[in-house]
């Protein structure tokens, strides 16, 4: 089909300016922080931060955990929605999986039958419980039409119940060396990158990541356009809650234990990872490098914090103020390119 | 009965005759709480037809087209679709059976691309199962070289003008290459050389044996495009007419059920002095140097071309954008116009252009969104609202406006569009305004409110407000105003008195 006889709709074309993507601002700050505490590192304790491989493998050792379950939580929030379950999933997943990872050597163990098993087992067993606790979440909201906030506020409270009700409480150790392996060395580094690859691919590249960006724009717009958004929602949250299982086996495996107490405020720094990163939480924007970058400034201020030697309670005081303004200069920035 | 799918892969194989009516609905029934939106309606579409669909605001045009387009399900009647009884169950459905709608407020995904707002769950994919974003892109160059559209794909929607956006949601239409189209005020947002385009469009697409329902409240492109015209009134259907043999008068009295007499009803009043004299103002890189006078008991019309800076103008007005240089003086005394506190303290009124953005708290109830602006001076007392004496006025303004809506309570979401434009309307002239800012009043309005709407803005001249109107509607800008600002590309290119001017003045100045 052709359209003659009339003009041109308005707009001269713009000439098209290549932006630098807005992960970039993220990681300049990323990196300023960095040299900030390296000089501070050589005024105040007369040496290097970042030259430093044992403090830098602690450094991200530290966040990965938040960066895997961030990874979930900055697609939940590119739809609009929140999670504050993750924490509590980290906690359950934690406890199932340490319980069929026990060693054979342990005369105590909680299923003294299932004992020595293939580390493939446990790990299944924990992202099927992290599967279903988000399955959940997005059950909830997307069918009974709830606000997410107080979906993910529920199963907060339950599924953190229930790792206590689990072993009633009592911790889960003598973990098989195979399961400990997923905690040892950089493993934790390499799953989070590896996850974060494959994410990144995912919401810029398939149409999961297309319909996980329309839903938070604008519901109506992508309802009307054929996508069947409970679906998608019930899809992404479930994503979410494996995301959280995997953090929680990870959690585990590290501390050749699981614990009921496990994960306890990880939602909340793996938000402030994602919002960091440039997530908005009023949806429909976001990317995954951004929340990479998040977790790695969190995990920048903590030890660079450590490494001065600054006292905890500060520590907290001081990262709320980042938060925050990580936010402010982010909108800002937005307000800015609105009017261009 | 088929099934939606059944019913695609009957019409993929072609075997499916030609029917004499590409859409039959009948005894269609939809009621929401406290409202039957549609009583027993009955509707038929042709194909290669342009089918108008006319009637007040609240009639229940959106809610049938609605229907058709999956998004609600009737309480009752029946729908065949090319000769064939079928149920919609969502959206999804009617989009795979052929039905396609641009809707009456936008439904754009602002953040995204307009080749992703486009494509959206129709992505070409490439072997590996990813979203091929070249080939997306020139799906869309493709797409807007046949539409005639010249926007780049790869610009986000937020950054469009609401007329390009528009153009975008016409353009994501037109590609499910559906049957049956269905457009709801889609030149609502545009000016006078975006409609000779889609006109353009509807042309080729009726040509090639599409339905097209197309909803209108602006007589002039009634019989400038429509073949035939069905005209509906509070949930009723009143009858079909061919549009060549109908006049306005014809049409008004089935959609009202009286004659208006009056049309454009600009009561001649006294101007007196001048109540705001803005010189030189301009905002970087949007509009430059414009300076008018505005008198008291004088409605002053801005006309040019969507993008030409004229709401850009009245927002700076109200304080929303301050101006970057320039004076704003009012009754005499300069005001550094730096918010809209500032503006509401020296009597201005600004009623915006895009309601469903900056208009409307849509969430809120009617009494709400109307009180909003009065929430101050002589309705408080004590730090306390006087609620009974705002109810008082807001439900008079209520009458007065003929707002459709069963009670002051509703919520404004709930409301008709044009029924939504009303209560803004409501809510400017409760603050008894000085001077009123009126940025495209009757967007949306049918003929009956828009007449009244004309009476009560000539009224409030008469009252001695001074009126700056914005209108992309020549008529209603030719019609209303004593004189006529014309913009081109953020400058004033001239003002013209009343009795000089007219439609191709206007449009020399707006578009040289
Ligand atoms: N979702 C809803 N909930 C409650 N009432 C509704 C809803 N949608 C529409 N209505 C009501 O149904 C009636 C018909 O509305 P509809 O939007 O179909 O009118 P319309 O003919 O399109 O009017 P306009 O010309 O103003 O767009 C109105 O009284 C409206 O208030
Ligand atoms: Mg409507």
């Amino acid at each position: 089909m052709s359209v003659e006889n009339t003009p041109a709709t308005a707009a001269p074309a713009k000439a098209r300016v290549r932006r630098l993507p807005p992960e970039f601002n993220i990681l300049v700050v990323l990196i300023g922080m960095a040299l900030m505490f390296e000089a501070l590192g050589w005024i105040f304790e007369g040496q290097s931060f970042l030259f430093n491989i044992l403090r830098l493998r602690i450094m991200i050792l530290q966040v990965s955990v938040i960066g895997i379950i961030a990874i979930g939580v900055t697609q939940v929030i590119i739809t609009s929605g929140i999670d504050l379950s993750s924490g509590s999933i980290v906690g359950a997943t934690a406890m199932v999986a340490a319980s069929l990872a026990q060693s054979s050597d342990y005369t105590h163990a909680i299923y003294p039958h299932l004992t020595n098993l293939p580390a493939i087992v446990p790990m299944i067993a924990g992202i099927i419980v992290g599967g279903l606790g988000g399955m959940i979440n997005g059950g909830l909201i997307a069918w009974t039409g709830i606000p997410p906030f107080i979906a993910t506020l529920g199963t907060y409270v339950s599924i953190r119940g229930f790792a206590k009700w689990y072993t009633r409480g009592n911790p889960v150790s003598f973990l098989t060396p195979q399961f400990d392996y997923i905690g040892s060395g950089i493993v934790p580094v390499f799953i989070f990158l590896i996850c974060a690859a494959i994410f990144h691919v995912v919401l810029g590249y398939t149409r999961y990541g297309k319909f996980t960006y329309a839903i938070g724009a604008n519901r109506q717009a992508a309802r009307v356009s054929g996508i069947n958004i409970k679906r998608h929602l019930l899809l992404v949250y479930t994503i979410a809650g494996l995301l959280s299982g995997l953090a929680g086996i990870v959690t585990a495996a590290r501390a050749q234990s699981g614990q009921s107490g496990m994960g306890v405020g990880y939602e909340l720094q793996a938000i402030a990872a994602a919002v960091i990163g440039g997530t908005s939480l009023t949806g429909g924007a976001g990317r995954i490098w951004g929340t990479v970058f998040g977790t790695l400034i969190l995990g920048v201020v903590t030890s660079g914090f450590t490494f001065l030697n600054i006292n905890d309670y500060l520590q907290e005081m001081v990262l709320g103020g980042i938060i925050v303004g990580a936010v402010i200069v982010d909108q800002f920035r937005q307000a800015r390119r609105a009017k261009v | 009965m088929l099934s939606p799918t059944t019913m695609k892969a009957v019409r993929e194989s072609g075997a499916v005759p030609q029917a004499s009516w590409l859409m039959e609905i009948e005894g269609v029934c939809k009621s929401f709480p406290g409202v039957k939106a549609l009583d027993d309606v009955s509707f038929q579409l042709k194909r290669g037809t342009v089918h108008a669909l006319m009637g007040e605001n609240g009639a229940g045009k959106s809610t049938l087209m609605k229907i058709i387009a999956g998004i609600y399900t009737p309480d009752s009647g029946s729908f065949k679709l090319r000769g064939q009884e079928i149920k919609l169950v969502s959206p999804l459905d009617a989009l795979e059976n052929g039905i396609a709608m641009i809707h009456q407020e936008l439904n754009l995904m602002a953040p995204m691309t307009v080749a992703e707002n486009i494509w959206i769950r129709r992505e070409p994919i490439n072997r590996f199962g990813f979203v091929d974003h070249g080939k997306m892109h020139d799906m869309t160059a493709a797409l807007f070289r046949d539409l005639n559209i010249d926007l780049d794909p790869d610009t986000t929607v937020g950054s469009l003008s609401i007329a390009n956006r528009q153009m975008v949601e016409i353009a994501k239409a037109v590609s499910y290459e559906s049957d049956v189209l269905i457009m709801d005020e889609p030149t609502s947002a545009l000016t006078d050389k975006e409609v000779t385009h889609l006109f353009a469009i509807i042309k080729t697409l009726r040509a090639k044996g599409k339905g097209i329902v197309y909803i209108t409240h602006k007589m002039n492109e009634l019989f400038e495009i429509a073949d035939e015209v069905s005209v509906f009134r509070d949930g009723h259907y009143i009858g079909t007419k061919d549009a060549a043999a109908v006049t306005r008068e014809d049409i008004i009295r089935m959609m009202v059920g009286r004659e208006i007499t009056q049309m454009f009803p600009k009561d001649d009043v006294p101007i007196g002095e001048v109540v705001l004299s803005v010189k030189d103002l301009s905002l970087q890189g949007v509009f430059s140097n414009v300076s008018f006078d505005l008198h008291k008991g004088e409605i002053l019309g801005v006309a040019g071309l969507v993008g030409s800076g004229r709401s850009n103008v009245a927002e700076t007005l109200f304080g929303v954008t301050p101006a970057t240089s320039g004076t704003i003086h009012i009754a005499g005394r300069e005001v550094v116009m730096t918010s809209p506190q500032v503006a509401l303290a020296h009597g201005l009124g600004f009623l915006t252009e895009d309601r469903k953005e900056t208009g409307c708290f849509l969430m809120l109830d009617v009494q709400q969104n109307m009180q909003v602006a009065v929430l101050s001076g002589e309705y408080i007392r004590g730090g306390f609202v006087r609620q009974g004496a705002l109810t008082k006025v807001c439900e008079a303004m209520r009458d007065a406006l003929r707002v459709k809506t069963p009670n002051m309570q509703e919520r404004v979401e709930n409301l008709s569009g044009g029924n939504q434009q009303k209560v803004l309307i409501g809510r400017w002239l409760l603050t008894k305004p000085r001077i009123l800012i009126l940025d495209e009043p009757t967007r949306g309005i049918d003929v009956g409110a828009k007449s009244e709407i004309h009476r009560m803005v000539s009224q409030l001249a008469g009252d001695g407000v001074g009126i700056i109107m914005i209108s992309s509607e020549m008529p209603e800008i030719l019609g209303m105003s004593d004189r006529i600002l014309v913009m081109h590309e953020g400058r004033a290119t001239g003002i013209l008195n009343r009795d000089e001017a007219d439609q191709v003045k206007i449009m020399e100045l707006a578009s040289h």
